[in-house]
This record gives structure tokens, sequence and C-alpha cells, in this order.
């Protein structure tokens, strides 16, 4: 015993334990994500239950759970329940039923099932009916109505996205230009002008504007009116008849019929659409875009706010500063500062960062604006600023070890060559440090993308109205509210007046947030090893 | 003389022939010729610790003078003040006065950065830059601001040919110079060096972290080198010493115990500590 002990193998052997456990727990909370997450894009099967009532169930099988004995007993061993997605929010106000297994006489796969993808209301399940013109009838009878459907979403989704080209782009822009020509009036009025020529001029643009707009608003009008020409009238798998215009169907699936081919096809469209689009029905639907774009402006520009400044801040430090006890006294602050709760930087963001200096900004620069806000709420800057504050010290930590990893030979030969302190640091120490930078900023990076709790009270929002990037001078909307994967995860996932139509997007969007700290942080580490070799004198 | 015939004894390539065969005409005909850098009564401190102590000497213009001494006996620290590289560390203190071209180097008006350029250093641990061979001996003249890439290339030709380096790395000169062997990185760090065109070549143990073959080469080098400049080395081995040098300084406990002439150090040292030390009874 005594000989195990000294030897160390037992301690090794813990270790190994110690390691493996968290392995264990990482790659299991990876494995759920993606099993979960993943699941999500495939086109399920619709099934058709029939139950013992004479009532039939059509939808997709999510989930199976046995009923423990203990709770029915008069239920046989190992039977259980099926949670299906029944769709037809209009019809039933749930989308979700859980349905008892001891209850249902047969299942089938109808391959004339129909799933509808809704702009609203969620998905349909049902059959095709007829396809009506108006008050006419276009096609009837299952087959041939399915026939045409297509070609009429098709052409129903082209007229969307017209239409949200003339809403967002076009009428987008105008109201944009409006608002600066009343913004500009607004200003000159406040320098004491009254009625300048400055003034006139833009009181005409803004009529000329209006004028513009009236023309866009009938054009959107005789688009909207196209939209809804067509109609199809849906079956539910109880006969009862709906009718749908075509202009909320985004896209009409049998997957019965489906072969793994087209389902494959499908996916990858499904795992694009969410990628690349906006959000629908209280972010439950739809893609989640606008959280990925805010997310990697939020995590880049916090990255650009925090690194240099560390690394100056380290620098000075290590370089500059006396080592005495004041130096000494920093580091401890500056340590302490990385283990703050989240939410106190929050706070102060949103007093310090919001009300004084967004305030004051405002005042200054923006009065036209008041009593709305510029910068004296909310908005990406802001958060930004407020995680690099909380990331600084882990820049500067990192920084301060990989300064010190430089050798002393290094500074000395600098110096001898009758460089200055100061082109020594820029030329040789810290090309030498940089791997400890880009540690900095990789640690950075992995913290400032999880954290959620101070961005919700210095600019994250549940639907931002348009992107912090955009085609308007300055290209770059400092002050903009917007979204982001973790608020998106919390907001779905705990907000949402509907959980189990949530739950899917919450897996994914997590797996999506995950891949977007992956991805920064495998770019950080490349960079790393590359410069690491380049040190070693292997590469280059 | 027992001293002499023990180390050509101990190390059959070293000869002390040509030191024999001609005696000495004149006491110090080396040292009493115009000097390059005058040390006077220097004293240096490590905080409390005195490590050097009242050194006077003179070193000669365009020769190499050696140090020689046991371990921890100042000569590191005295070539430091040389280029005032110990000014990096904090608490040292210096007394006395180094003159380089009989102007004070520790003076206010001395720009440090200017001495160094003057000055020039290659030390016992081979330090080149992570950095390619180019970038390398491109470094100092580019602080000078030297921009032009033709100058630069012609600087780094000449440097590198000046420590018998050029023939090796023409073919590589953007690679890393890391990949260099020891040999190789020490020659670079002597081009890199020269490469600003200093009057003085300081080197603390250049070759002790060497094989035979690089240390050989590398005193070919200063046989070349001090057709153009003043060499001081610092040197473990005898042998080597009494091969490259024209003047030795012997140092014991941070003092000067005897400075002459090469051969007169080698072949009939006035002091009993330095006959001692150079025939390998202590140190
Ligand atoms: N940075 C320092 N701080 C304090 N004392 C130092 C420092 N550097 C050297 N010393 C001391 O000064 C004395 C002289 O050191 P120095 O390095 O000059 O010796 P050296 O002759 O070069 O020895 P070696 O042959 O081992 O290189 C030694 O006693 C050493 O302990
Ligand atoms: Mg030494």
């Amino acid at each position: 015993m005594k000989k195990l002990l000294s030897s160390g193998t037992l301690f090794i052997w813990i270790c190994g334990l110690g390691v493996a456990a968290s392995l264990l727990m990482v790659f299991g909370l990876l494995f759920l994500i993606m099993i979960n997450g993943l699941g999500f894009f495939w086109p399920k099967d619709l099934v058709e239950l029939t139950l013992k009532d004479g009532t039939t169930v059509l939808g997709e099988i999510h989930e199976r759970e046995i009923i423990p004995h203990s709770i029915s007993p008069e239920l046989p061993e190992g039977k259980g329940r099926l949670l299906i997605k029944i769709g037809n929010r209009d019809l039933y106000g749930l989308d979700f039923r859980w349905v008892d297994e001891q209850d249902i006489i047969s299942r089938a796969k109808p391959p004339d099932a129909v799933m509808l993808e809704r702009r609203e209301w969620g998905n349909f399940y049902g059959r095709v009916s007829r396809i009506l013109r108006g008050d006419r009838i276009v096609a009837s009878g299952t087959e041939a109505s399915w026939q045409v459907l297509p070609q009429l979403i098709e052409r129903a989704n082209a007229l969307q996205e017209e239409i949200q080209h003339v809403e967002k782009d076009l009428i987008g822009d105008l109201n944009y230009q409006i608002e600066q020509a009343r913004l500009a009036i607004r200003a000159h009025e406040l320098k004491g002008e009254r009625d300048s020529p400055e003034i006139a001029a833009l009181k005409r643009d803004i009529a000329h504007y209006e004028q513009i707009y009236q023309q866009y608003v009938a054009k959107l009008q005789a688009l909207t009116d196209q939209l809804d020409d067509y109609a199809v009238v849906m079956q539910d798998t109880s006969g009862q008849e709906t009718i749908i215009p075509i202009g909320l169907i985004i896209k009409a699936l049998r997957p019965n019929e489906m072969d793994v081919m087209e389902k494959c096809l499908m996916y990858l469209a499904n795992v694009w659409a969410l990628l690349s689009e906006e959000p629908r029905e209280a972010n439950t639907e739809g893609g989640i875009f606008p959280a990925i774009v805010g997310t990697v402006m939020m995590v880049l520009m916090m990255s650009i706010a925090a690194v240099p400044f560390g690394v100056i801040a380290a620098v000075y430090l290590k370089e500059y500063a006396h080592q005495g006890w004041v130096v000494r006294m920093v580091r401890i602050a500056v340590n302490n500062l990385a283990g703050i709760p989240s939410i106190v930087f929050g706070v102060f963001g949103l007093g310090f960062f919001v009300y004084t200096v967004g305030g004051t900004i405002d005042q200054l620069w923006y009065p036209e604006a008041l009593p709305n806000p510029t910068f004296g709420t909310g908005g990406i800057l802001w958060a930004s600023l407020t995680l690099a504050l909380l990331t600084v010290p882990v820049v500067i930590v990192a920084t301060e070890e990989g300064l010190a990893s430089v050798p002393q030979e290094y500074r000395e030969g600098s110096l001898a060559l009758g460089a200055t302190k100061f082109e020594s640091i820029l030329r040789v120490i810290l090309p030498c440090a940089l791997p400890g930078i880009l540690t900095g900023f990789i640690l950075a990076v992995a913290r400032a993308t999880g954290e959620v709790a101070p961005l919700m009270l210095t600019g994250v929002v549940k639907l931002a109205p348009s992107l912090p990037i955009d085609s308007h001078f300055p290209f770059l909307h400092l002050d903009r509210k917007f979204m982001h994967l973790g608020f998106h995860i919390y907001d779905m996932g705990f907000q949402s007046p509907n959980v189990e139509a949530a739950k899917p997007m919450v897996y994914v969007t997590t797996l999506v947030l995950v891949t977007v700290v992956v991805t920064l942080n495998l770019t950080a580490i490349t960079l790393r090893n590359y410069m690491r070799k380049r040190m070693k004198g292997a590469a280059v | 003389m027992p001293s002499s015939v023990d180390i050509v004894s101990q190390h059959p390539h070293t000869t002390f022939a040509h030191l024999q065969d001609m005696e000495p005409p004149m006491p110090h005909p080396l040292l009493d010729s115009k000097p390059k850098i005058t040390i006077e009564q220097v004293d240096f401190y490590y905080g409390e610790k005195q490590a050097l102590f009242h050194i006077t000497l003179t070193i000669p213009t365009r020769k190499v003078t050696a140090f020689i001494g046991p371990s921890g006996c100042g000569k590191s620290t005295l070539l430091r003040c040389l280029n005032r590289l110990n000014d990096l560390i904090e608490g040292t203190r210096l007394k006395g006065r180094i003159c380089l071209d009989g102007q004070d180097i520790y003076d206010a008006s001395m720009d440090v950065t200017d001495l160094r350029t003057r000055v020039g250093m290659v030390f016992q641990k081979v330090n080149p830059f992570p950095k390619s061979i180019y970038q390398n001996v491109a470094y100092g003249p580019q602080l000078q601001g030297i921009r032009r890439r033709a100058e630069l290339d012609a600087i780094v030709e000449r440097s590198l040919q000046g420590a018998g380096l050029w023939e090796e790395v023409k073919d590589r000169l953007h690679q890393s110079a890391l990949g260099l062997s020891g040999g190789q990185q020490q020659r670079l760090c002597i081009a890199r060096a020269l490469a600003v065109n200093p009057e003085v070549l300081l080197m603390d143990e250049p070759c002790s972290a060497l094989d035979p073959i690089s240390t050989a080469k590398i005193e070919e080098l200063l046989h070349t080198l001090k057709e153009q400049l003043t060499v001081v080395i610092v040197t473990h081995n005898m042998q080597q010493a009494a091969r490259v040098s024209d003047v030795t300084g012997f140092f014991l406990m941070g003092e000067l115990i005897e400075y002459d002439d090469t051969k007169k150090i080698f072949t009939n040292p006035s002091d009993r500590r330095t006959e001692d030390y150079i025939t390998g009874r202590f140190g």
C-alpha cells in the first residue's frame, strides 16, 4: 500500500479519472446539443394515428415517453405515450399533443399527407382539397390541386420577396432620408434659424420623399393584392376545411413521398434558411441570422476595444512600471476584476456608458433628436465596451505572461544594436509575445461570447428592427440595438408562449452559438500555432 | 618558465613560439598606442554589492583585448559597462570614468542608443531574433532609418560577408534565423552587430557554447575584424585568449590584477596569481 502511494501510481490514476470525467461531460454536452439540434432540420414523416374513440391524429412524432407503472397501474408494463406535433394552431390552439399508445388502434403514413410551412400560425398538417382564385375553383381533388400548388407557392414567394424589397429597402431608405431631413431641420431650428433657405430646401425634399412614398405604398398594395389572389383549401385529418391564402405559405411538402435524397436536400435547405433568414412568430420560427450577425459583430467590436487596451496596459505594467508595491496592487486589482460577476459590469455599463457617456454625447452632438435618445440608450457600442471591460483583465494577464516568456537576451540583443526601449518592445518583444496575446484574445472571446447578463442591460433586444450594419452611411450603426444568440436562447427557451415549439430552436441556436465560439477560437488558435512555429524557426 | 610550457603541453594546437621569439622591446608598446577606450578608477555596484574595484585600464584601437579570470570576477560586468547595458538592471551604480575616444560615456550629454551603435555586442547566449536571417541583419540599419531596399541589401550582404556567413546563407536569407546551426547563429549575431558599423565590438564568451570548428571560424574572423575595429573579448579559454588577443587583462574578485601584452601575460606574468590562474592551478 505504501509502495502504491509513494510510486504515485494512485495519483496518476486519480488525475486520469478527473480528465476522463471532464471530457465525458464536455462531449456529453456537445453530443446532446448536436443530436437535438441537428435532428431539427430533418423533414420528419407524417403519421396518421387512429384512436380508440374513432378520431384521428395527423402530425410528426417528436418524442416517446414510457409511463411509469406506479403512475398508471391500469396500463401494462412498458407502454408509453407519444408527443405529436399536430400543428394547425389556428384550428386547435395548440401545436402539440400527447397521445397514449394504449389508445392507438392503427398507425399509417399516408402518402398524400401535406405539411405546409406558413408565415403565421406555424405548420399546417392535412390534405389539399381545392385551389381557389377569388371564389372560383381553379383545381379540385387532392392530386390535381397538389400538382398546381408548387408553382403558386413559388410565385407567392417571389411576390413576397418583392414586397420585402419594397418595404425594407425602398421604404426603409426613404424613411431614413425623411428622418435625416427632419433632424436637419430641427438642428437648424435649434440654432435659432426660422425660415432660412436651407430649411425650405429640406422641407421641399421631405415633400418630394413623401410623394415617392405614396407611390411605393400603392405598389405595395398592388403586390399584396396579387398575393391574396389564390388560396388553398386544406382539409385537416378530421375533414375540417380551412382556407389558407397562398401568400401565407412558405413551402409545401409531402414528406412521406420523399426519398432519402430529397430529404437530404431539404435538410440542407432548412439549415441554410435558419442561418440566413430573419426570425418569425416571436422568434420561435424562421432563422437566426440577425442574432448571428449581432453576436459576431459584438465580439469583434469587443476585441477591437479590449485587445489593444489590454496589451498596452500589460506592456506598461511589465516593461515600464517600477515593479514596486503599487504595481503589485494594480495586478491584484486586475486579477480580481476578472472575478466580478458579469451583471455588475452590466449595471456599471448602463450607468456609466449608457446614461453618462451616451447621455452626454446626445446632448452635445444629437440635440435635434432629443428627447429620443441616440446614444443615450443601450446599443451595440455600449454592450461591446461593457464586455471589453469584462475581458480586459484576461487580456492583461495573458499578455503579461507572454511578455514574461520573452527571453532577456532578446531585449539586450535589441538594445545593444542601438534600439530604444520602445523600438525593442515594438519590433522584437511584442512579436515574440504574440502567442501570449492571442491566448488572451482567445480567452476573451470565449468569455464574451457566452455572456448574456450584462448585455440585457446595455443593448440586446428580443427583436431588432434592423441590423447594426447596413447600406446607409455610415454603414456601421453603433447606436443600434442588436440581437444576440445567447439572449435568443434565453428568450425562446424561457420567455416564449409556445415552449414545445421553441425547444428544437433552442437546441439549434445553442449549437450555432457553440459553433460561433469554436470557429472564432479555432481561427485564433491556428494563428497562434502558426506564430509559435515561426518563433521556433520550423516554418516560414 | 613553467607556465607557458604547461599550456603548450596541455594543448597541442596552441603554440606560443611566436610570442617567445620576439622579446618585448618596450614595456607597453600597445597600451601606449592611441587608446580607444579609457577606464579610470571604476567602481561598480549591484545595489549594495560591489562587483568592480578601482578598475583602470586603456583599450587600444584596432586590437583584440581579452579579459580573463575565474567565474564571478566581474569580466561581464565590466564589458557591459562599456555599452551601458548595465543601465537596464535596477539599482546599479558606477563610480569613475569610462571614455570612448576621450568622451565620457556616462556623461548626461551621451546618447545611449548612439553609444550602443558605436559599441556593438555579441553575447554568450546565442540570441538571433525569431525573424528571418535578412531581418536579423537589417534590424540595426532599419532602426537608424535606412529604408531603401537596395541599400539594405548591400548592408546585409556586406555584414554577412564580414562575419564569414554569406556563402552559407545567401540562398536562404528569408528563412528563419533559428534554423541555422549554433555556430552559424553566433556568426549571424556578429553580422547583425557589424551591420551598424560599430567602432568597438564587445564579445562575452562568444564561443562557450560552440563546437571546436565553429570556434575556429570565429577566431579566424577576429583576425580580420581587428583590421576594422576594436574588439574586447571575454573568454574562459586560455588558449583562445593567447591565440586571438593582443592585450590581456586578468581579473580576480572584481579587481584587475594584471594588464599587459598577451605575450607577456602568458609567458612571463608579473603577478603570482596570474601565473597560477593561467597554468590552471585555480579558477
Ligand atoms: N544582475 C546582477 N545583480 C546582482 N549581482 C550581480 C548581477 N550580475 C552579476 N552579479 C554579481 O557580480 C559579480 C560579477 O559577475 P560577472 O557576471 O561580471 O562575472 P563574470 O566574470 O562574467 O563571471 P562568468 O565568467 O561566470 O561569466 C558576481 O559576483 C555576480 O554575482
Ligand atoms: Mg560572464
